[in-house]
This record gives structure tokens, C-alpha cells and sequence, in this order.
């Protein structure tokens, strides 16, 4: 595992969130993350690539193996060319949701990384950025 | 069909979720669940969870779905194992389970169902 690694995986159908899962923990583990922050960034990872998977689709995620100041992390991109968020404001609202789900997924993803960027273009697609530091 | 297994130990249904789960399996578990403590009149059932590195929203819902139809078809659950890092996670996401009956490990959560059907 070394800085500036990089890597994209399809996340396009429910067993592609599994192997989601299982890429990041391998990585963290791999940055010498603690397990409780593993546990956490691989729980947001979860939440943001059925997101992907259920509100995008043909959707992706990259990742980045990230080196600042002597310490490592891990930076994740969800991007898809779905339908978009109309209301970023609205969906970052804590048990809104859209579907059928309990509108936990992005603000709880949110809350379980260090740094979280949500953009979206109706029409366009969503993309969403979470950096972890080891 | 990929199926989580569901053991029958006297009047309770046991359930060791072992895989990383995806979300089909999950709901496939829920219904498979009710249909057996339909046609075992099962009064428990014990749900391990403690080979589960996370507990994300769906699964949460999971849980409390499976909780909540157990109780509407007059049997208990208790949720058991869960790992204290899963557990603070957990609780950062935002569930905190209600309604869900939730025990340290097997043993306790054995006693619990046991308890709450005698009485």
C-alpha cells in the first residue's frame, strides 16, 4: 500500500456494494487503520454505494490512497449519471429520504468520515467525495 | 437461492447471520423468518450478529422490521453479539434500534427469551 494508489470498481448492482465493502476494509487495513474507523468508513461506504446502486446507476467508485503531513488516508468517489439530487439541502436533512429507505444514508455517511463533499446535477448525475484519516 | 440458515431449539428459532450480507439476502432472511415462526409457533427468536463487521441502515432496519413482525406474530427477539465497534458506528449513524431487545452474547440472550416466555 502506497500513497497515490488508485483504483475504480463498478458499483452498479447489490452485490457490487459487497465487494465495495470488502475493497475498503482490505485497503484500511492496509493503511493501518484503527477498527473503529475502519468500522466506520466501510459503514459509510456501504450507505453511499447502495445509494449508487439504487438512486444512480452505471455508477462507479474511485479510490485513493492519500499521503499529507506523515500520515495516510482514504479518499472515496460514488459517481453516477443517474437522475441527480434536486434539493442537495433537503437530502442532507436527516430521515428524509426519497425512497423507501429511513434518510439515514448520506447524512449518516456524513457524520462517520472526516470530510464529505455531495454534488449533484439534476439530470447530470451525484457525486459524492469522503476522506478517512488514518 | 443463497439463504441464511434457521435452527429450531425447542420453542425459539435461531438465526447466526456468518456472511457479508447483501441486501437481497437480508430481506430474504425477514420473510423466511416469518414464515417459520408461523408454522412452528416459534415464542422466540435469537438473532447472532457478532460476525458482522458493520450494521449499516438496511441492516438496521432489518432488525427492527424482524423485531417488530416477531411481536405482531406473539414471539420474541433478541438481537445478540453485536461488537462494540459496530455498536459505536451504530449509534453515529443515527439508529439506535428502538424497540429492538438486544443482549451481550448468546448465553444471555438465551436466558432473556427464556425468562420472557415463562412469564
Amino acid at each position: 500500500m502506497s500513497p497515490g494508489e488508485s483504483g475504480t470498481l463498478p458499483v452498479r448492482i447489490e452485490q457490487d456494494v459487497v465487494v465495495a465493502r470488502q475493497t475498503v476494509r482490505k485497503l484500511a487495513q492496509d493503511c493501518g487503520m484503527r477498527l473503529i474507523d475502519m468500522t466506520k468508513l466501510v459503514t459509510a461506504v456501504s450507505e453511499l454505494a447502495r445509494n449508487t446502486v439504487v438512486y444512480g446507476g452505471d455508477g462507479d467508485m474511485d479510490w485513493h490512497v492519500l499521503k499529507e503531513v506523515g500520515r495516510l488516508g482514504l479518499r472515496l468517489t460514488f459517481r453516477d449519471t443517474g437522475p441527480g439530487i434536486p434539493d442537495l439541502k433537503l437530502a442532507m436533512t436527516d430521515g428524509w429520504t426519497s425512497g423507501n429507505g429511513m434518510g439515514l444514508g448520506l447524512t449518516g455517511a456524513k457524520r462517520l468520515v472526516d470530510d464529505f463533499v455531495l454534488e449533484s446535477s439534476p439530470g447530470e448525475g451525484t457525486r459524492v467525495v469522503i476522506t478517512r484519516w488514518v | 437461492m443463497e439463504r441464511i440458515p434457521i435452527l429450531q431449539m425447542g420453542q425459539f428459532l435461531l438465526v447466526t447471520i456468518q456472511v457479508d450480507m447483501h441486501d437481497q439476502l437480508a430481506l430474504t432472511l425477514q420473510e423466511d423468518l416469518a414464515e417459520r415462526i408461523n408454522a412452528t409457533s416459534a415464542r422466540g427468536v435469537l438473532i447472532d450478529i457478532s460476525a458482522l463487521d458493520i450494521v449499516d441502515s438496511f441492516i438496521g432496519r432489518m432488525i427492527g422490521t424482524i423485531s417488530g413482525l416477531s411481536r405482531v406474530m406473539d414471539a420474541e427477539t433478541v438481537v445478540v453479539g453485536l461488537q462494540p465497534a459496530v455498536a459505536i458506528t451504530l449509534v453515529e449513524l443515527g439508529l439506535t434500534l428502538p424497540g429492538v431487545s438486544t443482549a451481550l452474547n448468546v448465553e444471555r440472550g438465551m436466558k432473556l427469551l427464556r425468562e420472557r416466555v415463562t412469564t
